[in-house]
């Protein structure tokens, strides 16, 4: 009992499928308050369809998922409470380039949180600082660098005062350069104690933060294991494979 | 150095500004030879066939009726006046179609991506059918086809014996001001600025504690609420004049010709299709990270489209809406084919064959849509340049 | 750690998949969803079975009189016994292989022109633009030993594809001109060019037609009546390239800059530019625009009614003016409705097709 609550998600037995294509299998997995996750495995394994099937991006067809105590089914109500309290940063930023960095950090804080306008400036004005990009705010996305934006795309979501982040792929559409300046961003969030899901194959972070690193393949999670562990004693031959694969070159 | 030895004359062949000047000069002294000849040629046929320049015809007395004015016209006004009530014509189809066929366009377009596929593919049949026929084909039908099979003004359809439709068109109460109308209107407006200080407050409200206020169906509210209470307190200050049938035909209150209608119909639905497609690809425009963003950030379906979706899909919108809604201004000049009395029929049709002023009206004629034209692409440049998404 | 075993994929559930999965998505996922499927799937019955059943099922299809009418529904005999009126108006008779022969021609150069990996496409589209007219011509007005069959007595809808294809073809040329003169550095050719194509393009065709009809006369010297439907013509295609002209326009500012300062890099002039380097391209990227204009054209030849040439529409019109078929406007509109319907669709699912090819060949 006591040890359930400490778990924020749970994925019971969960079982997706893109019309005949079976995107996830079986997955469990339980990420405790506070934990940080890195998924990694090769393209197409189904691992951005899992973290978004954790804020009912896509619906899975069987099995369970809570967040936050909160069952994870059609019911618009809890579909909401769920994404209020589950940020979530994209591949692509999906800024809205209509409004500006600030607009685009207090529109949900407004609109969903209900919160007045001053305040939600005043806690995006925070979080702006704290991915150290104050003073942009009043520009548009499409006038910052893809780090800058990302970076941005980090505060709208903090905004909310999540208390999950899932990251999906955020520094694989940037220049080397700029990734730097993201994953510090997330460095410093994860050394603050967030519960954080991240896909990525930056290995250096994962190593970094990461509490348990998730293999998956073909629509399973086919190995997790702290980094250390992950790393120098893989169990399975698929993840020496993509080990080799990604850190050998 | 070889190249400095050349002579002045080369030097000057080889000058691109001597060049692009010469060539300027020879274009403009051809298009100014063509001109002249076309004017020689345009005066001396008027003169073999006397008829006389200038437009001295528009103060001579027209002499003929037409059959819907929208300003005071009987046969002895002018043919000057015959312009402004065949101008006021065209307005008033133009402007009915454009709302009409915003509204059902705006329906289609978003049938056209609804989850539902019956609609979907309802609607697309509807697109690919309609807009594949030429409009005056389907003014025609809905003219001699459609309105044709209403009945004689006998057997009209009626609403209430208040609405009758025949065959001569369609006939409506007509609202008249009585006593206590000032009264009313007045409060008429007081209740829209009402609204409009609600409005206000509620989004200060909204931003000072983040509470928000059901504005909108508050407004409707106390708009209806204001509209029928009023309307028994202040003493009915507005009646109506019915439509009565006297012999052959109604008389009295207002009515809307069938040329009128089968116009407007056609224009309405023939550009429907048209906006249908806009509004279709500008939804489609917006990229789907953007809807994922929402819902990421747990903003509901509503809000969602308000917020992010329309304001950006609107940007690419309003520029084909708007050369939509000019198209939909000249093609209201078909109305000459089934005799309604627009702009052109009246004017560069009637008119023109009473007087054989060809010239004067025709270029009168086309400047009125050449200065909507110019108007309207005018507001399309500012406004390009004001919503334009600011990019790197 | 446990050991990996690999799970075999499963069938999905059924709400997934089949025929019920894909109902439960598409047309009954949720009550407002329900709703409307019933709603639309009615109002479709209501409409469609009436219309199907007077159209074809208790329809008449052929006879030589209103009288071999008798089903009650559709009385399509009112075509059928119009049929060549309709295709050619006035046109001589013994001659309609005339016109079968220009149309057949057509028809090859555009499959030629259509069908990927055919050789001598080049040859055969400049054919098409040069050779191509003058023989149509030929054969349609005569001369060269065929006789001269005038113009009023050409209609129908052989006359829709002339007004059509004429303007296009004309229109291309003056089109690519206009275009390059309004990007031209020339303030006077600039000037001019914009003036001309925001003129054509501000005022309705109907009043252009009005314009040729009455007024062209008089710019002639002495007043000469030139044809008619020559002078229906030169509004058509002063109104086209105009719309060309930005069709034009459109091909080339897709073009990138650099493919501008490579020609020049490389020292061509301005003409070997515009040949060898942009128009080809552009061209390739304006095929659907200049499609899309050619099915507006198409439709608004139907205009030239209004100054009294009988194209299909006024064939129609024509006959519904019969006294011997009074009655029948119906049949009529829906006949002359579905001719122009075939082709524009046609063209327009052609165009579409175009523009796929087109993406995928700019991805790859
Ligand atoms: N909307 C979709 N429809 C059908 N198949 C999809 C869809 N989205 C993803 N897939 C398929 O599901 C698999 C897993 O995708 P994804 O979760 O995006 O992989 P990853 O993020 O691990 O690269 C891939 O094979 C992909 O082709
Ligand atoms: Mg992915």
């Amino acid at each position: 009992m006591t040890n359930e609550q400490e778990f924020i998600i749970t994925l019971n037995k969960v079982n997706k499928w893109y019309g005949q294509f079976h995107v996830l299998k079986d997955i469990n997995l339980n990420v405790k308050v506070g934990e940080r996750i890195v998924i990694c495995g090769p393209s197409g394994s189904g691992k951005s369809t899992m973290i978004r099937c954790i804020n009912h991006l896509e619906e899975h067809q069987e099995g369970e998922i809570v967040v936050d105590g909160v069952v994870l089914n059609n019911d618009l109500k809890n579909i909401g409470q769920i994404r209020k309290e589950v940020g979530m940063v994209f591949q692509h930023f999906n800024l809205f380039p209509h409004l500006t960095v600030l607009q685009n950090c207090t529109l949900a804080p407004i609109w969903v949180r209900k919160m007045p306008q001053k305040e939600a400036e005043a806690i995006a004005m925070k979080y702006l600082e704290r991915v150290k990009i104050p003073d942009q705010a009043h520009k548009y996305p499409g006038q910052l660098s893809g780090g800058q934006q990302q970076r941005v795309a980090i505060a709208r979501s903090l905004c909310m005062n999540p208390r999950v982040m899932l990251f999906d792929e955020p520094t694989s559409a940037l220049d080397p350069e700029m990734i730097k300046e993201v994953l510090d961003v997330m460095v410093e969030l994860a050394q603050e104690g967030m519960t954080m899901l991240c896909v990525t194959h930056e290995m250096g972070f994962a190593k970094k933060v990461a509490d348990r690193v998730i293999f998956m393949d073909a629509g399973q999670i086919i190995e997790q294991n702290e980094p250390e562990a992950f790393f120098n004693n893989p169990q399975s031959d698929r993840t020496k494979l993509f080990l080799s694969q990604v850190l050998g070159h | 150095m070889k190249l400095d030895n050349r002579n002045g004359l080369t030097r000057l062949i080889y000058n691109p500004t001597v060049r692009s000047l010469f060539f300027q000069a020879v274009v403009l002294a051809g298009l100014l030879w063509f001109l002249l000849t076309i004017i020689s040629n345009v005066m001396t046929n008027l003169d073999t066939r006397g008829i006389s320049t200038g437009f001295g015809f528009l103060s001579q007395p027209a002499g003929f009726g037409i059959s819907q004015t929208l300003i005071e016209y009987n046969e002895t006004f002018t043919f000057g006046r015959t312009f402004f009530v065949g101008l006021l014509n065209t307005l008033l189809v133009s402007a009915l179609g454009i709302v009409s066929a915003t509204v059902l366009g705006v329906f289609v377009g978003v049938s056209r991506i609804s989850p539902n596929w019956l609609l979907r593919k309802i609607s697309m049949v509807y697109i690919e059918v309609l807009r594949n026929i030429p409009l005056l084909l389907q003014i025609f039908f809905w003219y001699y086809v459609v309105l044709q099979t209403l009945p004689r003004p006998r057997d009209s359809l009626t609403f209430g014996e208040t609405v009758f439709i025949n065959i001569r068109g369609v006939f409506m109460p007509k609202p008249m001001a009585e006593s206590g109308f000032v009264v009313y209107m007045t409060l008429i407006v007081a209740a829209i600025i009402g609204v409009f200080v609600l409005g206000r407050w509620a989004k200060r409200r909204m931003i000072n504690t983040g509470q928000q206020f059901p504005v909108f169906w508050a407004s409707v509210g106390i708009l209806v609420a204001t509209l029928v209470i009023g309307f028994f307190i202040t003493g009915r200050p507005i009646a109506f004049d019915y439509p009565e049938l006297r012999g052959l035909n109604f008389r009295g209150g207002m009515s809307l010709i069938p040329e009128l209608i089968a116009l407007w119909f056609a224009l309405t639905i023939y550009t429907s299709t048209y906006i249908g497609e806009i509004v279709r690809s500008g939804i489609q425009s917006v990229a789907h990270g953007q809807t994922e963003a929402c819902r990421a950030l747990g903003l509901n379906e509503k809000q969602r489209m308000n917020l992010v979706i329309l304001p950006q899909a609107m940007r690419v919108m309003i520029p084909p809406m708007t050369s939509q809604y000019l198209n939909l201004t000249k093609n209201s000049s078909l109305a000459t084919a089934i005799g309604y009395p627009d702009l052109v029929s009246v004017f560069a049709g009637t008119t023109l064959n009473q007087t054989g002023q060809a010239i004067e009206i025709i270029t009168m004629t086309m400047l009125v849509y050449l200065t909507i034209s110019l108007l309207v692409s005018a507001f399309m440049n500012w406004f390009n340049k004001r919503v334009a998404l600011v990019e790197r | 750690m446990d050991k990996f075993t690999p799970i075999e994929s499963r069938p999905a559930p059924l709400v997934e998949v089949g025929v019920i999965g894909w109902m439960r998505k598409n047309l009954f996922s949720s009550i407002p969803n329900t709703l409307v499927t019933l709603f639309t799937a009615y109002m479709l019955w209501i409409v469609l079975v009436p219309f199907i059943n007077w159209a074809f099922i208790t329809s008449d299809w052929f006879g030589d009189s209103r009288q071999d009418c008798t089903s009650g529904g559709a009385c399509w005999v009112f075509v059928t016994v119009r049929w060549n009126l309709f295709m050619y108006g006035f046109y001589p008779e013994d001659s309609y292989w005339r016109p079968n022969l220009a149309f057949i021609l057509l028809i090859a150069i555009l499959v030629w022109l259509s069908v990927p990996n055919l050789p001598y496409k080049k040859w055969v589209g400049i054919a098409a633009v040069t050779i191509y007219p003058v023989v149509a011509f030929v054969l349609l007005y005569g001369g060269f030993g065929l006789d001269i069959v005038p113009t009023h007595r050409w209609g129908g809808l052989m006359l829709t594809l002339v007004l059509a294809l004429v303007g296009i073809v004309v229109a291309i040329p003056i089109g690519i001109l206009l275009a390059l003169g309004r990007r031209s550095e020339m303030p006077v050719i600039k000037m001019v060019c914009v003036i001309f194509i925001e003129f054509w393009r501000g005022v309705p065709l109907i009043t252009i037609l009005f314009m040729a009809s009455v007024m062209l006369p008089l710019f002639f010297a002495g007043g000469t009546d030139a044809d008619k439907l020559m002078r229906a013509l030169i509004g058509i295609v002063m109104f086209q390239s105009a719309y060309m002209a930005e069709v034009v326009r459109g091909g080339l500012q897709a073009l990138s800059k650099g493919q501008f300062e490579g020609a020049d890099a490389l020292g061509l002039s301005y003409w070997q530019k515009m040949n060898l380097v942009v128009l080809p391209q552009a061209l390739k990227i304006m095929i659907p625009g200049i499609v899309n204009t050619l099915i507006s054209l198409f439709k608004d030849t139907s205009l030239i009614v209004i100054i009294g040439i009988l194209d299909i529409l006024g064939m129609v019109r024509q006959a519904l003016s019969d006294p011997a078929w009074l009655g029948y406007p119906a049949e009529g509109y829906l006949f002359a409705a579905f001719m122009f319907w075939i082709f524009c669709f046609s063209m327009s699912r052609y165009s579409i097709y175009l523009e796929d090819r087109l993406n995928t060949g700019h991805r790859n």
